[in-house]
């Protein structure tokens, strides 16, 4: 959101190379037709136009910055927020913070043309190596790596691989997920590694060991490859319940509004990226508990009288966080399914998600592909209601506050039918 | 079968599970529950041995190097084939129907050996990927009503004497070698690429293997409302021009 978060200043653009300041330039007039043309922010395309103009946009915008870069399947959004957040205790922060995660919503956001000091970037995991590349980044966070979106998707473990190789060489300290058998094999090879034991509830996509394909055991939190000794490094950052606990074993407590295991995660790898800057946990940890939604999520809404929470769950990984962080039965729960391009065309992975969790919940069920959804519930063994509107589910649920989760494009749908 | 519980065995959910595989098992025990009948799953990891006891098989669809090491497995082995010698019935998706032919090509690029288990060898296409919905009508002699899946493979199956085509598709690519034909079977073994998962979006199929577990030409009635309804709407949405 380079429009709002840090407006043009004009400083910085005084500082850029001629064909640069050209290709920031009609960026913003793309951008800014794009906006007048009702087409969103006009971040991705004003990124388009400058990065024709000048293919090393990204890397002059850079230069001027201490660049952190996040990327994950899953909570990089939120953790960039949180990341800059943090951060702004040293100074101040431009940031990609609505999620455009490709090199030209990346370079668009950089283009504000703040005077911040810090880059905290979400960058799309296919284009973490190149996006490393061009801005020679002082950190950057892995979170996770699971299956999403398998009918246009690599492989997970490919994901893993093309990391692995992109970030070899980087001067970055990077800030891995120790519990995350892909994530640290990405990071294994890395000269600075720091490691967070921030868990990973989601295990299917780490059976066999990136490394030689043996059967991962994993005992506990603990896991190890018997055939080629590949193993859980010893983290130096860990969440432990709801603390942190920092690598000379201080425990700081995590006090967030945003709710959920996986955000405590978040948090405690926000903290260990907080501290390559010198930023203590405690600050770092106070400021990020300011955070209330990212882009929607987790957002509190009244609609139709009612209290309705927007989740956002995309892939199996996401929804078994979500479904740990919902308030128990009778809470009614709405669940909306949409398969478009930006969802994925395949709902296969519906039967990868544990819906049996929801027993004990009236759930309401729309969406594109509410019967996908109906049929799974009906193999789960579950009571539920297929409706056709949001409306229609709020007037049936029973009282109480609504959990509603739903991914991607159906999440957009449900922000726009609450907004009225 | 034994006489106390009908028992299912999914193959590999380590490597094999990719494309919501596990639907295929949930769906086999759900239908089977429906008409009271005891089951058993059996999810057989790939470093245990497949029990050669099994009454249903499934095996999954799973990425490129998985697939390689599966078959590797199974082969070292030799449950599945033993089973399979024993007349087991089983099911193969995607990768796992691969597998259940004479080779395949690896993630290595390699020819890798299958189980041999049907008549199909698979090369690997030289177009684009098959990637879509998928509507087929099924063998006659089967009985059993239109498939609807999801397909998702670069690999070409090509069907030798000692098989028959599953179906032949109305939408989608199935096989991939332009003459419309979807899947192998013969006797009790199955293969197809169509995942969605392809039991979720045809029931009729669970039954069937159901049937041929109990040996038995009927299975008491279960609701199938729901399954209906999204065939439906997924066979509207396949034929709809676009
Ligand atoms: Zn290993």
């Amino acid at each position: 959101m380079a429009g709002t978060e840090s407006e043009p200043t004009g400083a910085r653009d005084a500082s850029l190379p001629a064909r640069a300041k050209i290709a920031v330039t009609a960026g913003k007039v793309a951008a800014a037709v794009s906006r007048k043309a009702g087409r969103g922010s006009g971040s991705v395309i004003g990124g388009k136009v400058a990065l024709r103009l000048d293919p090393d946009l990204l890397a002059t915008l850079a230069d001027h910055l201490d660049v952190v870069l996040v990327s994950a399947t899953n909570g990089k959004t939120t953790t960039t927020r949180l990341i800059a957040e943090a951060l702004r205790a040293a100074g101040p922060v431009v940031s990609n913070a609505l999620g455009a995660n490709m090199p030209a919503g990346i370079t668009s956001a950089l283009a504000g043309g703040s005077e911040a000091r810090f880059g905290v970037i979400e960058v799309d995991e296919k284009y973490l190596a190149g996006v490393a590349r061009d801005t020679r980044p002082k950190a950057i966070a892995l979170l996770n790596l699971s299956r999403d979106q398998l009918d246009r998707a690599a492989e997970t473990r490919m994901m893993a691989e093309k990391w692995r190789e992109g970030l070899q060489d980087t001067e970055a300290v990077v800030i891995a997920n120790a519990d995350d058998p892909l994530v640290t094999w990405a990071a294994s090879s890395c000269k600075k590694v720091v490691w967070v034991a921030a868990g990973q509830a989601w295990k299917e996509d780490a059976w066999s060991c990136p490394a030689c394909g043996g059967v991962m055991q994993r005992p506990g939190d603990d896991w190890f490859c018997q055939e080629c000794g590949f193993r859980r490094p010893n983290p130096h950052w860990a969440l432990q319940g709801t603390h942190v606990i920092d690598p000379q074993r201080g425990a700081w407590p995590i006090q967030l509004q945003l709710p959920g295991r996986a955000n405590l995660a978040n948090a405690t790898s926000s903290a260990a990226v907080a501290a390559v800057f010198g930023v203590s946990p405690q600050v770092a940890l106070e400021r990020m508990r300011g955070v209330s939604a990212v882009a929607g999520r987790y957002d509190v809404v009244q609609y139709q009288g009612r209290d309705i929470r927007l989740l956002l769950a995309k892939n199996p990984a996401g929804w078994l966080e979500t479904f740990s962080l919902i308030d128990g039965p009778p809470t009614p729960v709405v669940l909306s399914v949409n398969a478009l391009d930006a969802d994925g065309t395949d709902t296969s992975w519906l039967w990868d998600v544990d819906y049996e969790r929801l027993a004990g919940h009236p759930v309401f069920v729309l969406g594109q592909r509410k019967l996908d959804l109906a049929v799974r519930l009906e193999v789960a063994g579950l009571q539920f209601h297929v409706v056709d509107s949001l409306e229609q589910a709020v007037r049936m649920a029973p009282p109480g506050r609504i959990e509603a989760i739903a991914n991607y494009t159906a999440f957009q749908q449900l922000r726009k039918v609450v907004a009225g | 079968m034994s006489e106390s519980s009908l028992r299912v065995v999914w193959v590999y959910p380590d490597l094999l599970s990719t494309y919501g595989d596990r639907g295929n098992a949930l769906v086999v025990e759900r239908r089977a529950r429906q008409r009271h009948l005891n089951v058993t799953r059996i999810d057989v990891r790939s470093d245990q041995s497949v029990p050669t006891s099994g009454d249903i098989y499934l095996i999954g669809g799973g990425e490129d190097r998985p697939q390689r090491l599966a078959a590797e497995r199974l082969r070292n082995d030799t449950g599945l084939v033993r089973a399979a010698e024993n007349g087991a019935i089983i099911l193969g998706v995607c990768a796992g129907f691969q597998i259940l032919g004479h080779e395949f090509v690896n993630d290595l690029g390699q020819r890798e050996p299958g189980l041999g288990l049907l008549d199909v060898w698979t090369t690997r296409g030289e177009g684009e990927r098959c990637v879509g919905d998928v509507l087929a009508d099924v063998d006659p002699q089967l009985g059993l009503p239109q498939l609807t899946g999801f397909e998702n493979h670069q690999g070409v199956t090509h069907l030798g004497q000692g098989v028959k085509p599953l179906a032949r598709v109305t939408a989608g690519r199935g096989n991939g070698t332009g003459d419309g034909t979807e899947g192998a079977w013969r006797d009790t073994v199955f293969g197809t690429y169509l995942h969605g998962p392809v039991l979720a979006r045809n029931p009729a199929v669970a039954d069937m293997l159901l049937k041929l577990a109990l040996d038995v030409n009927a299975l008491p009635p279960a609701d199938t409302t729901w399954y209906d309804a999204l065939r439906a709407e997924r066979i509207a949405a396949t034929t709809r021009p676009a």
